[in-house]
């Protein structure tokens, strides 16, 4: 697992734009004009009806206006075009450099009668063993029936550092186009070629699986009706248009239609769906489904395995209390000794503890010729040492105490209380004893990550609560609890557990996400409807989770959350300027239209456009430059800083509600002032 | 001036007997409707007509329910005035006309209460059997469809939005027929006339004149309190036999808005949180007061030489009711769906006029008809949370209820429908000789009396900008599609949508829930209401009124 700083990421992370990636996505977005594919998005749909309608129009009668009016609705299109090009060229070379891990690779199939046969890759099936060495790339996604390796996965994760994958338990997965360092591996093939989760990766970053998410369907639906009503309104508008004696040309009617219609929001809205994707390929999660993007802002309750996400991976030795009438330095020297041959990150602490509070020298094992070491065993849970006819031991206080009694000993009621009064600040009481005599007790702490309760008030601020998920007993669960700032826990959890709990929570209409790596995890990931799976953990987690961390850091189940409501602020927020818009260009065009017949209607030029042509024009320019002004924004996706949600929408009202309303304003007048210059226009 | 103070204090009494009237009232319909009891008038009436009133329907059921119910009326109403000289109590008044009864049925079955005929043609039994009648059940058919509706809120994981038919006799039995009585009788005590005579009055010139009677005061009562606006004579509430007196006017106009203003309490009653329900009325408060407002100084403000002279626009108005009085009317009478009008929008400013076209354009929301008022509005506010609710980050939710595809696409085809069928059909009629041979007036105004007609059909308003001559085969057709596709296809959304809330669990508020209760919220609504309405009008508003009023 690698390290992380909590800090890291609270801001969610500004996607590189160059202005350059518009020219070189121009030849995609001319391709994209397939009046097939446009229809999917119905209000650019009608605007590209309006530019074919213009173009022959003006090439009946050709005037500069006409000729600009056209011009200029095929390059809103194209604009619109060029945003989703622009999102999705983003994909294209970390899809490349995903096709170059994965082509040509070798499979060395183990036959039923253990011959190998060298096959091609993409011949395996699911079911096939095939055997890796060292400098193999690992032919297929699959779990490790035998042996263990170190494996570089950076053409997956980008992460240098080898890893350990080995055959049973929760590291057994290996990834297709991955590459085995050392030893030699059996693998179990997991997946078909072509829907192994490098291909799935590839055709996520690209973006040529991706199905509309729900609520992009449910804004689909609300863009669509407001083009028909305003299809209408300016359907209508002709016949009352020809009594008023101020008949409009179909190139009049088709700007103004175009003006109308919500089209910064419909050109931009797949891009910015496209880019909340990307946004997680960045932090190097992969969501395999955009419906997940979309939970994870509406997730209203977070599970938190407790180890690694709020504490660091280990505990740590803190404090050292001896038994009444003992010496803390003969406690110290015990639990030394007794640590010696513990190479957990516990044991390794103790000593380290030792040193640094009592200057005890760390001692070599090699130094005791004639004792005998005692490992830790899950059935004894104590280690020790018997050395110079002493028989010190140091393990989990009930273990102790028990073994303490077998040898005639007794434990003092105050001992019992130092135990049950570490258990419950949240730390982990490990005995120490010599013999009968019972020497004092470690206090085993659990090192909470540094800035994690303040992410955790900010979660509740946002109205999200969160659950510590742990194996600890209630007393020291609920102990971390506090210091960390969750808002509940779960302790002793078993799968079951967790299973029930996301039940429980979904059944009171809460959106849960979670993380997890273990095979008994997948139950409960694929309840989750945000369940994120470790890329170090096994298939069956990854197959059940609908996103997969390849820095298998949990802490970032915040990050997605972020990402997830950025994604939606930003769709709500640009239809917010989208429709806000209309008013200014109201303000233009319908006094345009009608000033002739009707001069009164002059009041309403209120920006003093230079004339009913340029007017128009100015407009339509606007509507188009609009879209490229906002494609930055729509891949960035708009500012979140996590706050309540009434002072994100004053926030965003005021920015893209007010704004929106303001700024054609400016725009309109401005591109009116150098369009009016041309002949034939102004 | 004295006019002005006097108008003042009749709009903050106004305002004040509302102000204290909704609260208990709204919670009394709440009651009326959450009520598990029947009584035994109410069981009878369930055993004729065969309802298992402790049935709920599921939403096609009940919405099949509403339409038989409103098909049936407007057959029956259709035969009642064909076969009017048939029937007693006609008064010697013949038969309607094919086309004009079906417009006159249609209008009348969906709370719109437009008339091609005057009042003074019909007999009393087709009056009183007949129109008065639909006054009360197109009015309970609103309020029920409504409670359908709220109910899709409240409920959760079920198929069932209540029983049509028991919202239907509750809300005629329990609620509009104890308070229009009490006050045919109140109008009745302030001098509107009641009886089944025609009286012959001697003119100041020695000659006889024979004054139209009839019982007026108990159709007066359900009119306004309906929201309905159907006169019993041609000119409405101008008549003083209709309206007598500053009085019977200022009482007129609370009762059209009562309903439609206590029908939010209702709403929050009924979900279980008061503040929801008053962040509604709060939207509907603000817009109806700024709508008063823009009339009254439309009205007040002319340019014209002899209105500057006469100090404000008073022609078509009342000299009893007053200039500013008629407008506050005027404004309500189109915000409510009610169409009952005390003096001639036809007569208005341009600017005047044009605020009782917005007004309806706005989708009869603010504080709207019957029931229809309250479920517009609550279909802007889904329009209204799932654009904002974004903003916050997070898949939109109002009242608990996600807001998906299919709710929005609901609300979507909800808003489409009635600026579709008045532009539409504004249109159809300036395209065709038929449709502008109709105008009385040429010009912007003459735009106006068609555009008004369309959009007051389409909005079940009913009220008319007088110039234009509706009875037409024509316009009697066309303004009878429109105002029956503008009453029942947007009930069929409105009952798809509270089945399709009533199925979904119900998502517990947190702290990122967009808050819908709070002045933000409220703002948001009226400014989404007022901007999606003046979107969809303004070119067509802006070569009637507008172009009229800037020239």
């Amino acid at each position: 697992m690698s390290s992380v700083t909590v800090h890291e990421s609270e801001q969610v992370s500004v996607g590189a734009f160059s202005p350059k990636s518009l020219v070189t996505s121009l030849p995609t977005a001319l391709v994209k004009l397939n009046p097939r594919r446009m229809i999917r998005t119905p209000v650019m749909f009608v605007v590209l009806v309006g530019s074919v309608v213009t173009t022959i129009a003006a090439v009946l009668q050709p005037t500069v206006f006409a000729w600009s009016i056209a011009v200029w609705l095929w390059l809103t299109v194209i604009f619109a075009n060029l945003a989703d090009a622009v999102a999705e060229g983003r994909g294209k070379a970390q899809a490349a450099s995903l096709r170059a891990a994965k082509k040509d690779s070798v499979a060395k199939r183990l036959e039923a009668d253990g011959s190998i046969t060298t096959i091609a890759g993409v011949d395996l099936h699911v079911g096939d063993n095939v055997v890796c060495e060292a400098g193999d790339v690992i032919p297929g996604d699959g779990d490790i029936i035998e042996g263990l390796a170190s494996i570089d996965e950076s053409a997956i994760t980008g992460e240098s550092a080898p890893v350990i994958r080995e055959s049973g338990g929760d590291r057994c997965a290996v990834t297709g186009g991955t590459k085995v360092l050392s030893d030699r591996i059996v693998i179990s093939i997991t997946a078909e070629p072509g829907s192994t989760f490098i291909d799935r990766m590839i055709a996520l970053v690209e973006g040529t699986d991706r199905r509309k998410t729900p609520n992009e369907i449910a804004l689909n639906i609300l863009l669509a009706s407001l083009t028909i009503v305003f299809l209408i309104a300016v359907a209508a508008l002709s016949p009352l248009a020809n009594y008023s004696e101020a008949p409009q040309t179909l190139i009049v009617m088709s700007a103004l239609l175009v003006c109308l219609i919500p089209t910064t929001i419909g050109a931009l809205l797949s891009a910015i769906g496209i880019a909340g994707m990307d946004r997680l390929v960045q932090k190097n999660v992969l969501a395999l489904s955009g419906r997940a993007v979309e939970a994870a802002g509406d997730v209203s309750t977070l599970l938190l395995d407790k180890t690694g996400t709020i504490t660091l991976g280990n505990r740590q030795a803190h404090e050292l209390v001896p038994a009444p009438g003992i010496e803390i330095l003969e406690l110290a020297n015990a639990a030394q000794l007794a640590s010696l041959a513990d190479t957990t990150p516990e044991g390794r602490s103790v000593v380290v503890l030792c040193k640094e509070q009592f200057g005890l020298r760390a001692q070599e094992v090699s130094e005791f010729n004639d004792a005998e070491w005692i490992g830790f065993t899950a059935q004894t849970r104590m280690s020790g040492v018997d050395h110079d006819g002493q028989m010190i031991r140091k393990g989990a206080a009930g273990s102790v105490f028990a073994w303490v009694r077998e040898q005639g000993g007794t434990v003092s009621p105050e001992v019992e209380q130092q135990v049950d009064a570490i258990a419950a600040s949240g730390g982990t009481p490990l005995a120490v004893a010599n013999g009968p005599r019972v020497l004092g007790v470690i206090f085993l702490k659990d090192i909470i990550k540094e800035g994690i309760a303040e992410r955790f008030a900010e979660l509740r601020r946002m109205g999200i609560r969160t659950v510590m998920i742990t194996g600890d007993n209630p007393a020291t669960a609920h102990a971390i609890a506090a210091e960390a700032g969750v808002d509940d826990v779960l302790a002793e959890a078993t799968p079951e557990d967790k299973m029930e709990l996301i039940k429980k929570e979904q059944a009171g209409g809460r959106l849960v996400a979670m993380t997890g790596d273990g095979t008994n995890d997948a139950p409960a990931l694929a309840q989750a409807d945000v369940g994120v799976a470790m890329s170090t953990g096994t298939s069956a987690a990854k197959e059940a989770g609908n996103m997969v961390d390849l820095d298998s850091n949990p802490t970032k189940l915040l990050d997605i959350v972020a990402i997830g409501k950025q994604l939606l602020i930003t769709r709500g927020s640009l239809t917010t300027f989208s429709i806000a818009n209309d008013v200014a260009k109201y303000f233009a065009i319908l006094p345009a239209m009608f000033v002739v017949v009707l001069p009164g209607l002059a009041t309403l030029n209120i920006m003093r456009l230079g004339s009913p042509n340029s007017a128009i024009l100015s407009a339509v320019i606007f509507n188009a430059l609009v879209i490229v002004a906002l494609i930055p924004l729509a891949l960035r996706g708009v500012k979140y800083r996590p706050a309540t949600s009434g002072q994100l929408l004053n926030r965003n009202l005021l920015i893209y509600g007010v704004g929106g309303l303001i700024a054609p304003f400016i725009g309109i007048k401005i591109i009116d002032m150098i369009v009016s210059q041309i002949p034939g226009i102004g | 001036m004295t006019g002005w103070v006097s108008a003042a204090l009749s709009v903050l009494a106004l305002v004040v007997v509302l102000a204290a009237v909704h609260v208990p009232f709204g919670d009394y319909m709440a009651r009326v409707y959450d009520s598990s009891k029947h009584t035994w008038f109410e069981r009878a009436t369930y055993r004729v007509i065969g309802v298992d009133p402790d049935a709920d329907q599921r939403w096609p059921v009940y919405l099949r329910s509403v339409l038989i119910f409103s098909v049936f009326s407007v057959v029956s109403l259709y035969a009642l005035l064909r076969l009017q000289p048939f029937l007693p109590l006609a008064n010697g008044k013949d038969a309607m006309p094919a086309f004009q009864s079906l417009n006159t049925a249609i209008s009348f079955v969906t709370n719109t209460n437009w008339q091609s005929f005057s009042g003074e043609t019909l007999g009393f039994l087709v009056q009183m059997v007949g129109l008065a009648v639909q006054n009360f059940w197109s009015a309970a058919v609103g309020m029920a469809v409504l409670v359908a509706l709220i109910r899709g809120f409240t409920r959760t994981r079920t198929d069932r939005v209540g029983n049509f038919w028991v919202d239907l006799t509750r809300g005629t039995f329990r609620i509009l027929l104890p308070v229009a009585f009490v006050f045919a009788i109140v109008l009745l005590v302030s001098g509107v006339i009641q009886n089944f005579a025609d009286t012959t009055a001697t003119t100041l010139a020695g000659g006889e004149q024979i004054l139209p009677g009839g019982p007026a005061a108990s159709q007066e009562a359900i009119k306004e309190l309906g929201t309905n606006g159907g006169g019993f004579f041609n000119a409405n509430s101008a008549h003083p036999f209709e309206s007598p007196t500053p009085f019977t006017n200022l009482l007129e106009i609370a009762l059209l808005l009562v309903i439609p203003f206590s029908l939010p309490r209702t709403f929050g009653r009924m979900v279980g949180q008061l503040r929801q329900g008053f962040a509604i009325l709060a939207t509907m408060t603000i817009l109806w007061a700024i709508s008063v407002s823009l009339t009254v100084a439309a009205e007040n403000a002319h340019a014209g030489a002899a209105l500057q002279a006469a100090g404000a626009a008073s022609e078509g108005k009342e000299v009893r009711f007053g200039i500013p009085m008629s407008a506050v009317f005027g404004a309500s009478t189109t915000l409510t769906s009610t169409g009952a009008v005390n003096s001639m929008h036809d007569s208005y400013t341009p600017f005047g006029g044009g605020m009782t076209i917005l007004n309806m354009g706005l989708g009869e929301v603010a504080p709207g008809g019957t029931g229809s008022g309250l479920y517009g509005m609550l279909i802007l506010a889904v329009v209204t949370v799932f654009i904002s609710g974004l903003m916050v980050g997070r898949t939109p939710e109002y009242l608990g209820k996600k807001l998906g595809a299919r709710e929005v696409k609901l609300a979507s085809l909800y808003i489409l429908v009635t600026p579709a069928l008045a532009l539409i059909g504004t249109g159809i009629a300036m395209s065709t000789e038929t449709g502008r041979s109709s105008m009385l007036n040429s010009g912007p105004h003459g735009l106006s009396e068609v555009l008004y007609a369309f959009t007051s059909a389409s909005n079940n308003n009913g009220s008319a900008f007088a110039g234009l001559s509706a009875n037409t085969d024509f316009y009697n057709i066309a303004l009878a599609v429109a105002m029956f596709l503008g009453r029942f296809l947007p009930i069929i959304f409105v009952l798809a949508l509270a089945g399709s809330l009533a199925s979904q669990t119900r998502v517990p508020e947190t702290e990122g829930t967009l808050p819908t209760h709070r002045p933000q919220f409220v703002g948001l609504l009226a400014i989404v209401t007022v901007v999606l309405a003046g979107l969809v009008y303004l070119p067509a508003l802006a070569l009637g009124p507008i172009a009229e009023g800037l020239s």
